[in-house]
């Protein structure tokens, strides 16, 4: 498993997420390969879709997954926690660069975030830089408090989840 | 697991799994209230108010503080650092996708479609 250190970095790739200004999240992690490689299982749905849904959030899976990677392309993802209940996560790509950037919107929600992907070429491994950009200081801050709201919809999910344990 | 971050979340699942606790979060997202406020406002007991607001406290998400007689109640560091709480979920969901993503990559590189790991 992972360590937590809060310090570590050089051989470590480790994943930083920081709130940038206003309005806006960067999430950056470097790996091992050239931005042809990461773009792709970035691109491609059926490898896309191996690893957007961590194994970690378990009792969550993706029921399917649509994705035109190309500009002005759509994708659709479908999640689903085992009942009949899915949740949708949708948009449009604003703008796709092969093996260099992809920009998406995120529609499914009020004020959605435009998320931007770019893979940077260094020495044959990648910086890859994610940034979410909210439409409003107001719209990041909802979905920063967002987590003490979420918490009843969490503890339905924990429901479901321990009443399939058989507990 | 993480210790300094947080008390175990079964903890927490635990204090959040009763609607009356939860209500007492809300409540106290609005602003610090004493347990005599709080029992009168959920039509509890004392007694069974201060039961409820131990558990919150032992999960930290409610901290108290007596002065004189009257025990005030606020939410927890939880509660308040609900911003950093919520960067470190983000960063752990991107963490744990990133992994999954840096496995799927070394295959890729094995397979020799591009070129060979080091």
């Amino acid at each position: 498993m992972n360590q937590q250190v809060n310090s570590a970095d050089g051989a470590q790739n480790r994943t930083s997420v920081e709130r940038k200004g206003d309005r806006e999240l960067v999430v950056t992690r470097t790996f091992n390969a050239p931005p042809s490689t990461v773009y792709r299982a970035w691109s491609q749905p059926e490898l896309f879709q191996r690893w957007w849904v961590p194994k970690s959030a378990s009792g969550v899976s993706l029921v399917s997954c649509d994705m035109d990677v190309r500009t002005g392309g759509k994708y659709r993802l479908e999640f689903g926690a085992g009942g009949s209940d899915t949740m949708a996560f949708y948009g449009k790509y604003l703008e796709v660069v092969p093996n260099e950037r992809i920009v998406w919107t995120n529609d499914e929600g009020e004020e959605g975030a435009i998320t931007t992907v770019t893979f940077e070429d260094q020495g044959g491994k990648t910086l890859l830089n994610l940034h979410e950009v909210y439409p409003s200081k107001e719209a990041l801050e909802e979905a920063l408090q967002g987590g003490a709201a979420a918490l009843p919809e969490q503890l339905e999910q924990l429901d479901e989840l321990l009443s399939g344990t058989g507990e | 697991m993480v210790q300094y971050v947080s008390p175990p979340l079964d903890l927490s699942f635990a204090a959040l799994s009763d609607a009356t606790r939860r209500g007492i979060i809300d409540q106290l997202g609005r602003g610090d209230a004493s347990i005599t406020s709080l029992a009168d406002k959920f039509q509890m007991t004392l007694t069974g108010m201060k039961k409820h607001v131990q558990v919150l406290e032992r999960a930290g998400l409610v901290v108290t503080q007596k002065v004189g007689r009257v025990r005030t109640c606020k939410l927890g560091k939880r509660g308040l650092n609900a911003e950093a709480e919520w960067i470190e979920a983000h960063r752990k969901l991107f963490e744990a996708r990133f992994e999954a993503l840096d496995e799927i990559i070394g295959e890729m590189t094995q397979e020799g479609s591009d070129e060979p790991a080091s």
